[in-house]
């Protein structure tokens, strides 16, 4: 059970997000000239660690948006709470393409 | 192996029960092998019996970082069923079914196969049209399954609450009399005795931390007990399929999340059979010891952890208090979790990879165990032949290029 702290509301129950996985996915531009393979890494393919996850959560019975956390999987602790389009502070490296991410 | 028998159970009493002979071996691990199985789970134990039993392949290990069956096989709220939508799907299911029914006799080892039906609850009358479709697809396929109407659901399952002005009134259900449920941990200790007598290595506590690929082909495992070489490795291991297809370079279509279920205090028998409802998200059954088995369903953030939130606990005891009032005041003994692989279309991967000799098991999600001999049997076949059994060639990664998915999530629901 995570007390997750809300950008925007501060700290709430975790029963009042939903998690909306993997963060940071940026979807293509060329989307005509990709084959089957490439779709099929965009649509289905996760990283889905052992250890650090950047992923995608939302306020659904509060304010109602979304933001971007970064957890341990293993321990389930909660290393940083950040807005969309932001960059985690803590990371892997992976964190470093989230300037490209779309506003959701 | 010394076969198990009333006679065998009979001498032993003799003697304090004191000379039973271990069922299966500990043996250090060899250099090389025809083939590695990586995770001693039910899917992994019973690949590498068939891997023996059938293909004679026996120059083979099962390594598993903790002991055999701990994992999901021995977390999972052992219910057997083979009702699903789609051919394929029922090919597999039913596939283990039919192994299941004759499982105790081929591997000498009490299974406890019981089975007792395993009912699907309705509760409005569209959820009743997608059921009967169910039922009628099944039936198509040789699978027994038929359509029970309200009155013949609470007849047949007594404790159910039978006041029509609750919340999700019972109006139906589906009953596939072949289910029911097994001993899950008889399961994984049959399966490693069987493989054990016909020369195979279960090498326990020898966690992989490497996977050795030269020139597109496997080789061998790096372990905490040193390098084993392989011609072939088949991974099977469940919630950490992500973390051993990244040793190989590949990444895959599963999250990992944690499952829940929970025990309650032993009672006499009040249900000898098991109840599902989807759309409660619930489904209970009673042990022969007569704890009332309950499962819970998937946190849906990705967890490691082995540990669920208590808030979906809250919501399906909530649900079972008011499907069985029975239940209402029983004390729950036991809470825990493991980490399940599921897959976008709720279907498993039993697959070549493109990587060399490096098969695949893994994405059963919320429903393995019942799968767990026609699973092991499908990938023992791919791993000796590489190629796979047409069972489950409809289950190769490759689907979620060519988008010949298996959407199952109707039948699969959270059960297993």
């Amino acid at each position: 059970m995570m007390l997750i702290e809300c950008p925007w509301c501060g700290p709430r129950d975790q029963s009042e997000f939903r998690c909306g996985g993997e963060a940071h996915i940026v979807r293509p531009t060329d989307s005509e000239g990709m084959s089957d393979a490439e779709w099929a890494d965009y649509v289905f393919m996760r990283k889905n660690p052992k250890g650090i996850h950047h992923e995608r959560w939302f306020h659904a019975h509060g304010c109602r948006r979304w933001f971007n956390m970064t957890r341990d999987t293993v321990s389930d602790r909660i290393l940083a709470v950040y807005k969309v389009g932001e960059t985690s502070p803590v990371g892997d490296g992976a964190a470093a393409e989230a300037g490209a991410e779309a506003s959701k | 192996m010394s076969r198990y028998s009333i006679f065998t159970l009979a001498r032993n009493a003799l003697t304090n029960h004191e000379n039973w002979t271990e069922a299966w071996r500990s043996p250090e691990p060899r250099p090389d092998y025809d083939v590695i199985i990586v995770g001693g789970g039910g899917h992994g134990l019973a690949t590498a019996y068939y891997l023996a039993a059938e293909h004679g392949i026996t120059n083979v290990a099962v390594v598993e970082k903790g002991w055999i069956g701990g994992g999901n096989t021995g977390r999972n709220t052992t219910i057997v069923r083979s009702n699903y939508l789609y051919d394929a799907s029922a090919g597999l299911y039913e596939h283990a079914l039919k192994l299941w029914e004759g499982l105790t006799q081929e591997l000498n080892f009490n299974v406890m196969f019981s089975q007792r039906g395993v009912m699907n609850l309705a509760h409005d009358h569209h959820e009743a049209r997608d059921l009967k479709r169910r039922v009628n697809a099944n039936r198509l396929n040789g699978i027994d399954s038929e359509w029970l109407d309200r009155q013949q659901v609470l007849d047949f399952c007594p404790i159910l609450n039978r006041d029509p002005a609750i919340r999700y009134p019972v109006y139906g259900a589906t009953l596939q009399r072949r289910a029911g449920t097994a001993r899950h941990d008889a399961v994984a200790w049959g399966y490693a005795r069987g493989a054990d007598a016909r020369g195979v290595d279960i090498i326990q506590n020898c966690e992989v931390t490497g996977l050795d690929i030269q020139g597109g082909r496997i080789t061998g495992v790096e372990t905490t007990r040193g390098r084993i070489g392989a011609k072939k490795v088949g991974v099977v291991v469940a919630g950490h399929a992500s973390v051993l297809a990244a040793m190989a370079g590949l990444r895959l279509p599963i999250d990992s999340h944690p499952l829940q279920a929970l025990v309650s205090e032993p009672i006499k028998p009040v249900m000898d059979t098991v109840v599902m409802s989807n759309a409660v998200h619930a489904y209970c059954s009673q042990s022969d010891k007569g704890e009332m088995v309950i499962g819970a369903g998937i946190d849906l953030y990705n967890s490691y952890s082995q540990r669920g939130s208590f808030d979906v606990i809250e919501e399906t005891l909530v649900a079972i208090c008011e499907m069985f009032p029975i239940l209402s005041r029983l004390s729950m003994m036991r809470q825990w979790g493991g980490v399940v692989d599921v897959c976008p279309d709720a279907s498993p991967i039993i697959s070549k990879t493109p990587i060399g000799g490096l098969y695949l098991n893994c994405g059963w999600g919320t429903g393995g165990f019942k799968a767990t001999p026609g699973s092991g049997h499908v990938f023992a076949h791919t791993i000796a032949r590489d190629e796979p059994h047409p069972i489950n060639a409809p289950f190769a990664l490759d689907r979620f290029a060519s988008g010949a998915l298996v959407a199952e999530h109707g039948a699969a629901a959270v059960a297993h």
